[in-house]
């Protein structure tokens, strides 16, 4: 049993500490940073996320990640619920053949799809704007919202449905007064998988922007030149915003990552 | 689903037999690629990072599944813990190593305050290039190990508890059960999360670019390079198939090696 605790210990200290040590350097005042004769710095400042956001006007770039995320979320859900919802309830011709494709598009790499985009958006105006950037981000999540949507559904009996029907709710009253409350939590769930997917995708991001970054893009670009503290700072950013959704929904996630790799 | 990836598709292939000057047709880009030393070197490096960080994944990966198969107090703390780097961006994660490696890193503090070095450690660098590709695998194992771990760990819980049980009964080791139980039992899972991993790492990109930039070049790195800094959309759609063709000929690859013969279903 020691061996166990003590094993367990190790891999969460494999997880933890470099977090951790991010949260410090992101803080850190840039002076002990820079000396090496203390292990850890000691004095805190919220100067270099400051710099960062205001001075260097990362916030912007935060704020076009938030909107793209949300865009994506939207998009993909608009056109992954139904398709989802059909898959669940419905026999229909060509249904197994739908079903593959949709699991071999998920293998798809994106960076196939990035640089065709760059001519393609160019001549629909759709150029280094979020919303084509929210559309290639749709193209990479939509087989998931898909198999996630279906799964859950399938998991809410059809009974209820038909109970709720036969009580004289239409097919459309059923499914947003019934099976949409049930499903909520899941599809909650599924909206943070693709939050997080969007908001750290960076290759196709970075391809397709040149003013309007979103922040990935932002910091593989520009970062990189930047004082190590700002880069730190920059990762800390980065990494907030999917722990905190990670926590409140901890539960849900592992079962929607369960459904994505089947 | 067909305009949005159908389209684009046709389009690589329509820019990558391109030529970029005369607007010819051919196979020009891929010749052009054949001869130029980076392509070959991107492959090189793309293929050996896969193979130094997927076995260290599954071992790793396989190493925890079976540690928390044992319930034990705070069991599920590690798992949530464990599974944390599935929501950090390659980005962050280049960065999160990064604070620790660098000169100035957290490694090279504690060892040289520690007195075990006298100077600090390099990882960055091109004259660090051994070095840059330890870092690379280190930051790639802390952060894909977890998509795995939850494929291998999904299909550890589906395995009947009778068949241990039954082992037990012949008085098999623990050895010999991993080895003819739980080992054939777990080949689907494994199959899955080797296919998986492996189109991944045909598409690292941020962690190499940020940690070593085009010291180490990878497939899509090269992608990156030519479409954004040479502006020469032809070439890297050029890239853009080949890792297309790669992956899918290894996907292929794993299916029919891995074919489980022995189970039941």
């Amino acid at each position: 049993m020691i061996v166990v605790y003590a094993l367990a210990t190790i891999v969460v200290m494999w997880i933890a500490v470099p977090l951790g040590l991010i949260f410090i350097s992101a803080f850190a005042e840039p002076s002990e940073y820079y000396d090496l004769s203390k292990p850890f710095p000691m004095r805190f400042t919220l100067n270099n996320v400051n710099t960062l956001l205001f001075i260097l006007g990362a916030w912007r770039s935060t704020l076009n990640s938030i909107i793209v995320a949300a865009l994506t979320i939207v998009i993909s859900f608009a056109l992954g619920l139904p398709a989802g919802y059909s898959l669940a309830r419905f026999v229909f011709k060509g249904k197994d053949l739908f079903k593959l494709s949709i699991i071999g598009l998920r293998m798809f790499p994106v960076i196939v799809l990035a640089i065709p985009l760059v001519v393609i958006y160019l001549r629909l105006g759709l150029a280094d704007t979020l919303l084509g950037v929210a559309l290639a981000h749709t193209a990479m999540s939509l087989p998931f919202v898909v198999l996630i949507t279906s799964s859950l559904f399938a998991g809410i009996p059809i009974d209820y449905e038909e109970a709720g029907m036969v009580f004289g709710l239409s097919r459309a009253e059923a499914f947003f007064r019934i099976t949409m409350p049930l499903a909520l939590p899941g599809l909650a769930a599924a909206a943070i998988f693709v939050f997080i997917m969007s908001w750290n995708e960076v290759f196709i991001a970075s391809i397709l922007t040149l003013v309007n970054r979103t922040l990935p893009a932002d910091i593989l670009v520009s970062a990189l030149n930047a004082p190590d503290p700002l880069k730190f700072a920059a990762g800390f950013i980065m990494v907030l915003p999917a722990m905190i959704f990670v926590f409140f929904a901890r539960k849900y996630l592992i079962q929607v990552w369960g459904i994505t790799i089947k | 689903m067909l305009l949005f990836i159908g389209y684009p598709i046709l389009e690589t292939v329509r820019l990558a037999i391109t030529d970029p000057d005369t607007g010819k047709l051919g196979l020009m880009n891929f010749i052009a690629l054949s001869r130029d030393y980076h392509f070959w070197e991107a492959i090189k490096y793309t293929f050996m990072l896969a193979c130094i960080v997927i076995p260290i994944q599954v071992i790793f990966a396989l190493g925890v599944s079976i540690l928390l198969l044992k319930k034990f107090k705070g069991s599920n703390a590690v798992l949530y813990t464990f599974l944390i780097p599935l929501t950090i961006s390659d980005v962050a994660a280049a960065l999160i190593w990064y604070n620790i490696l660098t000169g100035n890193g957290y490694l090279n503090r504690v060892l040289l305050n520690l007195g075990l070095i006298q100077h600090p450690l390099h990882f960055f660098g091109y004259q660090y290039r051994d070095m840059e590709i330890v870092a690379i695998v280190t930051t790639e194992v802390w952060r894909a190990t977890a998509i795995v771990f939850v494929i291998v760990f999904a299909g550890l819980q589906m395995i009947g508890k009778d068949y241990l049980e039954a082992a037990d009964v012949f008085g098999a080791t623990q050895f010999q059960k991993f080895r003819y139980i739980i080992l054939p039992m777990l080949k689907p899972s494994l199959q899955t999360a080797l296919i998986i991993r492996t189109l991944f790492a045909m598409q690292v990109f941020a962690v190499v670019w940020i940690l070593a930039g085009r010291d180490v070049p990878v497939l899509s790195g090269e992608t990156y390079y030519q479409q954004v800094e040479l502006k020469n959309p032809n070439l890297a759609a050029a890239y853009a198939i080949i890792i297309a063709a790669i992956s899918l000929m290894l996907g292929f690859l794993y299916i029919k090696l891995l074919k489980p013969h022995h189970l039941e279903r």
